[in-house]
């Protein structure tokens, strides 16, 4: 047994990744998810309209927080701004004030109705005082109509299931692909597909393609299990939803690439795979709401592109939001699909033209003199070349 | 095959590749000519590995230059087979072949005709993974000859292969080399070199001989002895065993030094290249050369 010991003692020192998993990580992530994992709502965004805008705004107590007034609009602008995601809450100030709350924030929905629950009891019991000391006979405030849009039920899985879709992609485009693409280098056969006559954009783009066909399929089987067996309505454009999925898809699967480039062995790879898929579901608003991320903590949730990817489905899905209002999340999803697919490619690059060879497929068929770095028909004769960086 | 469009030949010139401080290639140059097999030998680490994939287009030189023919006319078979164990021998020639833009009926036609020679026919449904060792070497082999191309690059074709699948191996590689290749392979039997017309012994990433496997023996200095024991003394250094027997290297001059104890044998090229490692190694020393 000892023997045992000491041998894996000596792998796991020699393998430096799995030895800062096991001891710098636990420490990262507790410090992190510590700081996530919260259900406290403390600030609600709101708008505000109606004639009595400016006097409800100063009324509203904490934890609203006024984001939006527009005395002159009424309850279409109001509701506008749920569907958009401006406020999680707005109130049409009028003789009978209305209260329109975004079911699709769940923990934002409950805690809106708590407060206004508490506003409430409060505002009677000093209504009942005045009442009594000071105004007999004065006329009782009405109390506000309270309406929840999206999600009336308040249900779990009506936010879950939408934010699920993206967790199954990211499992799929992220790690799956993460193993395809080092497979390869495992079997030997990336060595063989640097000297066939592929371009290597040939190569990565064939490489990825089924995982992008399966993970689409996914995410499709996902969305009609969620509506069909837990009722999940489905009220905006499929355009839309499409758009924001493709986008996602090509951010998690140039992660899995960018990933496999980096590890020599699919165990390497499905630890780093773990290290970016895990603070995605901790950290995308996906189970904690982002408003009660702590500050320090939550710039890394917009790095993260299931972050964008719930924020469009879950406003395509539920609140039937426009590509307007969507921009955001989907020009983040553009960019970070960019550049991780850019560095993807590079790496990718490194190991499938590493003789920087001219004349693959569409080439001419002239012998080439292939000097270190990238080849010219005339000889080179010094300079450090590429490599594949290993014996 | 591509003969009439080759130069005669693909090679290297004073080629040096570095994995970081390690040199594992010091200023190689080779050739390889169009219609003849030629092997590259040594011992681990020497750097054979390393020249086939310069030569392939698997790795860049550090210095010198490489010159090959364009990627569709290279067939390459790395140090592992080069398949895929989750696709069938059938799916992986089909690969190879789209790959390589061989039209599909060429392919076919090809395909059987390979494994009808390699006696692979009864395992094209097989997945590769599934495959013997020597069945998977083949598999490698034909997938690399698929295209037909001008320089086929083998690194240890033959390694882990039964005598018979190696014989199999070697029709196939021979049959490339009639047909016009320049057929590059990296071997640890010498006895294999030996029936290629060019022969590069490597040690350490230098070049040790270069030729006709013939000219290799004929230009071995000093003498070869066989005995039953092992030398004492500073031959103990210059021996080696060899068929039960002990080979002993004389540096000597030209005539015949007297031994009691053995018989002078003609050398081969397992000798000659042992005796050309064992001067690297005893020059290194300080010793006779």
């Amino acid at each position: 047994m000892w023997a045992m010991i000491v041998k894996e003692f000596r792998q796991v020192r020699r393998d430096r990744r799995t030895l800062a998993m096991m001891i710098v990580m636990p420490v990262l992530l507790l410090v992190v998810f510590g700081y996530a994992a919260s259900f406290d709502v403390t600030t609600i965004p709101t708008a505000v309209a109606g004639p009595l805008a400016g006097q409800a705004e100063t009324r509203l107590p904490a934890p609203f927080d006024v984001v939006r007034t527009a005395p002159a609009e009424g309850a279409q602008w109001a509701q506008q701004q749920l569907r958009d995601g401006r406020a999680a809450v707005a109130v049409v100030a009028q003789a009978r004030p209305a209260v329109l709350i975004d079911g699709s924030q769940l923990f934002t929905a409950r805690a809106a109705l708590a407060a206004l629950a508490a506003t409430q009891h409060q505002a009677t019991q000093h209504q009942a005082t005045q009442h009594q000391a000071t105004q007999p006979g004065a006329a009782a405030q009405p109390a506000p109509v309270v309406r929840i849009l999206y999600n009336p039920g308040l249900k779990t899985s009506y936010i879950m299931i939408p934010g699920l879709a993206g967790v199954v992609l990211v499992f799929i485009g992220t790690i799956i692909t993460s193993l395809g693409v080092v497979r390869e280098r495992q079997t030997g056969t990336l060595e063989q597909l640097a000297v066939m006559p592929l371009r290597p954009r040939d190569v990565f783009l064939g490489k990825i393609a089924p995982y992008f066909a399966v993970a689409a399929a996914d995410l499709a089987i996902v969305i009609t299990v969620g509506v069909a067996l837990f009722g999940v309505p489905f009220r905006g454009s499929f355009a839309v939803f499409g758009l924001g999925a493709v986008l996602f898809l090509f951010v998690t699967l140039g992660l899995g690439v960018l990933i496999s480039s980096v590890s020599e062995n699919q165990g390497q790879a499905i630890q780093l795979a773990m290290m970016i898929t895990l603070p995605q579901v901790l950290l995308s608003g996906l189970i904690f709401p982002l408003s009660s991320i702590a500050a320090g903590v939550r710039w890394i949730s917009y790095l993260l592109p299931l972050t964008y990817f719930n924020q469009i489905s879950r406003g395509v899905m539920l609140r039937a939001e426009p590509i307007g209002p969507l921009w955001q999340p989907l020009l983040f999803l553009a960019l970070l699909g960019l550049v991780v697919m850019t560095l993807a490619m590079l790496r990718f690059r490194r190991y499938l033209a590493p003789a920087g060879r001219a004349g693959r497929r569409g080439g001419t068929a002239a012998p080439a003199v292939a000097g270190p770095g990238p080849a010219t028909p005339a000889p080179v004769t010094a300079g450090p070349g590429p490599g594949s960086g290993s014996p | 095959m591509t003969g009439a469009q080759t130069p005669g030949w693909w090679g290297t010139d004073a080629v040096s590749v570095r994995y970081g401080r390690r040199l594992a290639l010091d200023q190689v140059t080779f050739r390889a000519r169009s219609g003849q097999v030629s092997a590259v030998v040594g011992g681990d680490g020497a750097g054979r590995s390393t020249l086939l994939r310069c030569l392939g287009g698997a790795l860049a030189p550090s210095a010198g230059t490489v010159r090959r023919p364009p990627p569709e006319q290279i067939g390459y078979l790395p140090a592992s087979s080069g398949t895929y164990p989750d696709l069938t021998v059938a799916e992986n020639l089909a690969f190879r072949a789209t790959a390589y833009q061989v039209p599909a009926a060429v392919a076919s036609t090809r395909i059987t005709g390979y494994l009808e020679r390699a006696g692979l026919l009864v395992a094209r449904d097989r997945l590769a993974g599934r495959l013997s060792g020597g069945m998977r070497q083949k598999l490698g082999v034909i997938a690399a000859l698929l295209p037909q191309p001008a320089l086929l690059v083998l690194d240890e074709p033959t390694t882990g292969v039964d005598p018979v699948s190696r014989a199999d191996l070697w029709a196939l590689i021979t049959g490339a080399a009639a047909s016009g290749a320049a057929v590059v392979l990296a071997t640890s039997y010498l006895d294999e070199a030996e029936r290629a017309a060019h022969v590069l012994a490597l040690d350490a990433g230098r070049e040790l001989a270069a030729g006709p496997p013939e000219q290799i023996v004929a230009a071995m200095p000093g003498w070869l002895w066989a005995t039953a024991a092992r030398p004492t003394g500073p031959a103990a250094a210059r021996s080696w065993r060899r068929d039960g027997r002990w080979r002993v290297w004389e540096p000597g001059g030209s005539a015949l030094p007297l031994r009691g104890a053995g018989e002078p044998v003609p050398p081969d090229l397992q000798d000659a290249v042992t005796v050309a490692i064992l001067r690297a190694e005893l020059a290194a020393a300080g010793g006779p050369r």
